[in-house]
């Protein structure tokens, strides 16, 4: 799969679940997502289990965090990674 | 009667060597060590001018230091006060000027906004509470020393069993959290029943999930330690984490867990838990909220060993209900558990909107009676006259707010509140509050809240805002909330609208806003 495919997979995913009714635009890539507390730890499990099953990998436990997920692009940035 | 911290001297003269709190990764310390910390921390809140009957807050993280200075605070005396420690500064800052407390022991990240939020004659004393090195000094300890303590001399304060011993704030339907106040009796018969229903053992080894300012952690911290068992601390990000969890548990071979449903819930849909050995656990106890059976049946297979109980209970009674569940029950029971019988102190009754009990088998508001019942709310005088009431035989009954059904055999079956009250992974949460906290967004004309439930019985809260013309940010709302509500006061949907609908007598219509999908 494409980096921006990837992306876009993961853009739909957080615009729908956790950001429903929002602007598309206002949705940057580099937005801070944990930290920012736009998701909350419930959130953020989801998006864990929704990576896991959408890209076919596991996550370590040490890999759950804000280094992998605080953002679109560091999710995608891992996804890479697991994935090569 | 003993009081609170007398079942840490107590432990401390059976069993000096045994350790007391554990503290994943940050340390431990044994019981007589940590009695003698209490005594350090009781001296030095006394020469910072705390004299019994003040309050002392508490803005810690969890930590072997905070739970020696809710000790210390006892022993000169003092109501502790703890709070959210990660919630919004002005939350934190108007608890303690509410209930004006002496002293303000506060971490150093937190200290500089608290000190301009707090009069000048709050004194502060700041501890560093980031240094996770195991090795170094506990952060108490080099504040202490910074502060010059000599050593301990003076003697604890023989506080009588009325006296309060500390006030949890809750969420308030003003938009205010109320504090709860409760004496050294009011949870020392609490803990008493504890010990009389699970029997703890001195080898036991307890969990503190629950955060200090939430009343599950008075199980938590006292029950391990009257019986010189231990204490093993989880801090707020494991707590979040149900890998992290699931690991530390089988790990550090815990025997009594204690935490509300949803945390457990957790734990079995995303913590392996088949991964690893749990034989240690005996006992798993859930109070808060409603436990969904399919995750009650699930985590009962992954771990059948443990005795469940579900316990029930306001802040202002504590657990005043408990029931076991059986060992086993049908496949196809949806229907939750009952909370139980009414606990060994108190009585329960169940009574119409005129207070007059319903017979049985009908709903009723339970009203709860007994030596663990709050003293009142602090500086609440009104609210404190429509939460008792006082019968014809001179009895005091505080009204739960909760509706219950008797079905015939003494067993409460929880139906719902009578107001706009609900419970989100344990915390109760007055859906007022959260309105109060989002109509002070510069845009937002109007704000209405409810609580849905979703698939997994988990509650969601969704927000409606009316806004006239102007478009708002969903992010940038979120952002708002972060910075102005608990992290689990934000709602997890937003729907802005121009206006929101008007009943007849034009009040929101909460009715016309349930149904907008």
């Amino acid at each position: 799969m494409e980096t921006s495919e990837i992306r876009a997979v993961v853009r739909e995913y957080i615009l729908k679940e956790f950001l429903p009714g929002e602007d598309p635009e206002a949705l940057t890539d580099d937005l801070q997502l944990v930290s920012g507390r736009i998701l909350d730890s419930l959130a953020t499990l989801r998006v864990v289990a929704f990576l896991e099953e959408k890209f076919g990998f596991e996550f370590e436990a040490h890999e759950v965090g804000v280094q992998n997920l605080d953002s679109i692009d560091l999710m995608v940035k891992f996804v890479e990674e697991k994935k090569r | 009667m003993q009081l609170l911290w007398q079942y840490l001297s107590a432990s401390a003269k059976r069993r000096p060597d045994h350790k007391a709190i554990e503290d994943p990764g940050r340390g431990e310390i044994a019981y007589a060590a940590l009695d003698a910390l209490t005594d350090r921390i009781r001296d030095r809140l006394r020469a910072l001018g705390v004299t019994p009957g003040d309050r002392v807050g508490l803005c810690l993280r969890k930590s072997i230091d905070s739970v020696a200075v809710i000790f210390g605070a006892q022993k000169c005396g003092a109501v502790h006060v703890p709070v959210d420690s990660t919630g919004p500064g002005e939350r934190i800052a108007y608890i303690f000027r509410d209930c004006a407390v002496r002293v303000a022991v506060v971490e150093r990240e937190r200290a500089e906004e608290l000190r301009a939020l707090l009069p000048e004659q709050t004194a502060l004393l700041v501890l560093d509470l980031s240094d996770a090195d195991p090795s170094a000094d506990l952060p108490i300890v080099r504040a202490l020393d910074l502060a010059g303590a000599a050593p301990s001399t003076g003697a604890s304060h023989p506080s009588n069993p009325d006296d309060l011993a500390y006030i949890l704030y809750t969420s308030g339907s003003t938009g205010l959290p109320k504090g709860v106040m409760l004496t050294q009796r009011n949870a020392c018969v609490f803990v008493d029943w504890c010990s009389d229903t699970f029997a703890p053992r001195d080898d036991d080894r307890f969990s503190s999930h629950a955060p200090f300012h939430f009343d599950l952690s008075v199980l938590d911290i006292y029950l391990p330690l009257k019986h010189g068992a231990t204490l093993v601390l989880i801090s707020e990000q494991v707590g979040k984490d149900p890998v992290g969890m699931a690991a530390l548990i089988a790990e550090r071979r815990l025997t009594c867990w204690y935490s509300a449903p949803s945390i457990l819930s957790l734990l079995c849909q995303f913590g392996h838990l088949e991964r690893r050995d749990y034989s240690s656990l005996r006992l798993i106890l859930f109070a808060g909220e409603v436990f969904p059976v399919r995750y009650l049946r699930e985590l009962m297979g992954l771990i059948p060993a443990p005795r469940y109980w579900n316990l029930y209970g306001p802040t202002e009674t504590n657990v005043c209900t408990a029931y076991e569940i059986p060992k086993s029950f049908p496949e196809d029971r949806t229907d939750p558990f009952p909370i139980g019988q009414a606990c060994a102190h108190y009585a329960a009754r169940v009574v119409d909107t005129d207070g007059r009990n319903v017979p049985r088998g009908s709903e009723g508001e339970l009203w709860i009676g007994g030596s663990g019942v709050m003293q009142g709310y602090w500086n609440l005088p009104e609210r404190n006259a429509d939460v008792f009431r006082v019968d014809e035989g001179g009895a005091t009954w505080y009204r739960t707010g909760d509706v219950v059904i008797d079905p015939g055999d003494g067993e409460f079956i929880f139906r719902g509140r009578r107001d706009r009250m609900v419970k989100k992974r344990g915390y109760r949460i007055e859906l007022g509050e959260i309105e109060s906290g989002l109509i002070r967004h510069p845009s937002v004309r109007e704000a209405a809240v409810i609580a849905t439930t979703d698939a997994d019985g988990g509650v969601r809260i969704r927000a409606f805002l009316g806004a006239g013309e102007e478009k708002l940010s969903i992010i940038k709302l979120k952002q708002f909330c972060a910075e102005h509500l608990l992290a689990y006061m934000i709602p997890d949907e937003f729907t802005v609208l121009p206006t929101l609908p008007k009943t007849s007598t034009d009040k929101t219509d909460y009715q016309a806003l349930k149904a907008i999908p």
